[in-house]
């Protein structure tokens, strides 16, 4: 599988990524010759192979669904770029 | 009284303690000879920011203390934090312009648990961008230079990476010891080509929480330090169970210091035969009979293991953890902290330009990889295939360890290289982690020491795997092998005459 210039702004898109045109093509070749290092494993047979899902056995710990910490607006907001009052600013999103 | 080094940063971090504790030396004496060393050694770009007025006052409170006699474990130990820890109120960047100028207001665990041990911080080392490089050249703040170079020659080489700036800050005596985090090798690999000794624990042994997130299921925090007594003393005191990361892991963390030099007479030692790539430099073959010969001389069983699915273990990682990545630096959207691009009118846009702007080269190279291997019609042929190949890449090493009780392995599979000699090809840089990634994807504890030099003067370090929480056995070989090794070399200090 090979990845196009088409592709590559697809998931530029996807990923939420302003990639400069004169970019794509450089980027095209990287995957490119990343996904063909990877293609090698393809020759691994993993029928009934189950996926890895934890590589530590462990059960997944539960606690009280309770409030712990709240209250720290002005620090959250410490490093808002944009800011006023306790709200972040955004441009407009709905018309 | 015994006699102190004649410089106080030559210090290890053990010695530094008991000369603090029986109060042959302050802390603030200390702390102020390492605060010089640091600023003398800006030629390296070890730091992205030092804190010398908080090391000073931090070193004055454990004097306090000291006097008291309420010393603790690390009281007055001026320390290196990777720029990745978070840490509260002071800048912590990634390496990364998109936080250039983030300013937490948390502390992540493991430097809180370094502090509540009387630690003193010195600063935050350089690194790769997010933790995603070999060379520490992915940087926003640039490259760090290794303290070693070839012998008759004065070209800068690289420290290794991603851990790359805590490498060059403890092998150029710029601090006790100091932080890394591994996710394929980050911590080992620097530490292998800087000549200090490197430890990744067990995933779940140190907490995640306040590190800055790259994959998960991989990343892991441990020490780096000049010493194998050090590593085990370091670890000692940034382990812990956490109720803010649930794969913490509640078992005790033992005193790997005391069982340190138990030796290694019947330990049963593993030579896995896929370690033998084609194209290794022999000085590399030749390190890792040496290792073999010294710890079969101290007692120790050689005996060779299989782990047949070694060779498949870069390609799955490069898979798996730029799945990761692009999920988990989605939240780097420029409206709740870090870098916002200017003049956008629309949100989407806000978001593509300030990502666009903010992640650099490689970082934007694995987003687009880890977008790719989980997008619709991709998904299996990549992101699912890669975790089975991880479950046959774990299996092996729980089959070998049938046979043995640690295994022996090369660290990196060359010394260290020169600044932008692998920049240009992908695929050369990721190589360099051939011999730690497989340890990173089935979730064990690795060890690099020093172990000898190439002939042109480099350092090179052999690596120790071991069964999962068993921290304990590679600390006692790699002691062993540090004794064998007699590793003694230092860097010439060339960066204090520019």
């Amino acid at each position: 599988m090979s990845v196009d210039k088409d592709t590559v702004r697809r998931i530029a898109k996807l990923s939420r990524i302003a990639l400069d045109e004169a970019r794509v093509a450089p980027m095209v070749d990287e995957l490119n010759g990343i996904f063909a290092w990877v293609q090698q494993l393809n020759e691994v047979n993993i029928d009934g192979v189950p996926p890895m899902t934890s590589v530590v056995e462990q059960r997944l710990k539960m606690r009280e669904d309770e409030i712990t910490d709240g209250g720290n607006a002005n620090e959250l907001m410490a490093n808002a770029p944009q800011g006023e009052d306790h709200f972040f600013v955004v441009p407009k999103v709905v018309e | 009284m015994t006699t102190l080094p004649g410089n106080l940063t030559e210090f290890t971090l053990a010695e530094a303690r008991d000369a603090v504790r029986a109060k042959k030396v302050s802390s603030k004496e200390l702390t102020t000879a390492f605060v010089k060393a640091v600023a003398d050694a800006r030629p390296l770009n070890a730091f992205v920011t030092e804190t010398p007025e908080k090391a000073i006052e931090m070193a004055m409170a454990s004097d306090v203390r000291i006097a008291h006699g309420e010393a603790r474990a690390l009281e007055g130990l001026p320390l290196a934090i990777k720029d990745l820890f978070c840490t509260k109120g002071v800048k912590t960047t990634a390496g990364s312009k998109i936080l250039s100028n983030f300013v937490p207001p948390y502390e992540s665990t493991v430097s809180q648990n370094l502090w509540n041990a009387g630690a003193v911080m010195l600063g935050k080392t350089n690194m790769d961008e997010f933790a995603m490089g070999s060379s520490n050249e992915t940087s926003h703040f640039g490259p760090v230079f290794n303290p070693w170079r070839a012998r008759n020659s004065n070209a800068n080489l690289v420290p290794g990476g991603s851990s790359g700036g805590s490498a060059t800050a403890v092998s150029g005596n710029l601090c006790l010891a100091a932080t890394g985090t591994d996710t394929g090798g980050s911590i080992r690999q620097p530490a292998a080509v800087t000549g200090i000794v490197g430890l990744k624990p067990t995933y779940g042994r140190c907490s995640r929480w306040g590190i800055v997130a790259f994959a998960s299921s991989l990343d892991q925090a441990g020490p780096m330090t000049r010493t194998v007594r050090d590593a085990a003393l370091l670890l000692k005191h940034m382990a812990s169970v956490d109720p803010m990361d649930s794969t913490s892991v509640d078992t005790p963390v033992p005193d790997y210091e005391a069982g340190l030099e138990s030796g290694v007479k019947g330990l049963k030692i593993g030579i896995p035969k896929e370690y033998r790539i084609d194209g290794a430099p022999p000085e590399i073959e030749a390190l890792w009979s040496n290792g073999a010969d010294w710890l079969r001389a101290q007692g120790a069983e050689i005996v060779e293991v299989s782990l047949p699915h070694t060779k498949y273990a870069l390609p799955t990682y490069y898979i798996v953890a730029p799945a990761e990545a692009s999920s988990n630096l989605a939240r780097y959207d420029g409206v709740r902290f870090g870098h916002r691009a200017r003049a956008t009118d629309d949100i989407i846009g806000l978001y593509e330009k300030s990502r666009g702007e903010g992640f650099g080269k490689e970082v934007q190279r694995r987003i687009l990889i880890g977008t790719y291997v989980l997008s619709s019609g991709y998904y299996d042929a990549y992101y699912a295939r890669a975790q089975k190949l991880r479950t046959l890449i774990s299996r092996d090493f729980t089959e070998a360890f049938k046979t043995c009780d640690v295994l022996l392995t090369p660290a990196t599979p060359g010394p260290a290289f020169g600044v932008g000699e692998k920049t240009a090809d992908p695929v050369s840089m990721y190589l360099n982690d051939v011999f730690t990634v497989t340890v990173n994807l089935a979730g064990l504890p690795g060890i690099s020491v020093p172990a000898g030099l190439t002939a042109n003067g480099l350092p090179l370090g052999l690596q120790f795997i071991g069964k999962a929480f068993d921290e304990a056995t590679i600390l006692r070989a790699a002691r062993a092998t540090e004794q064998a090794a007699g590793f003694a070399a230092k860097p010439a200090h060339w960066w204090r005459a520019a």
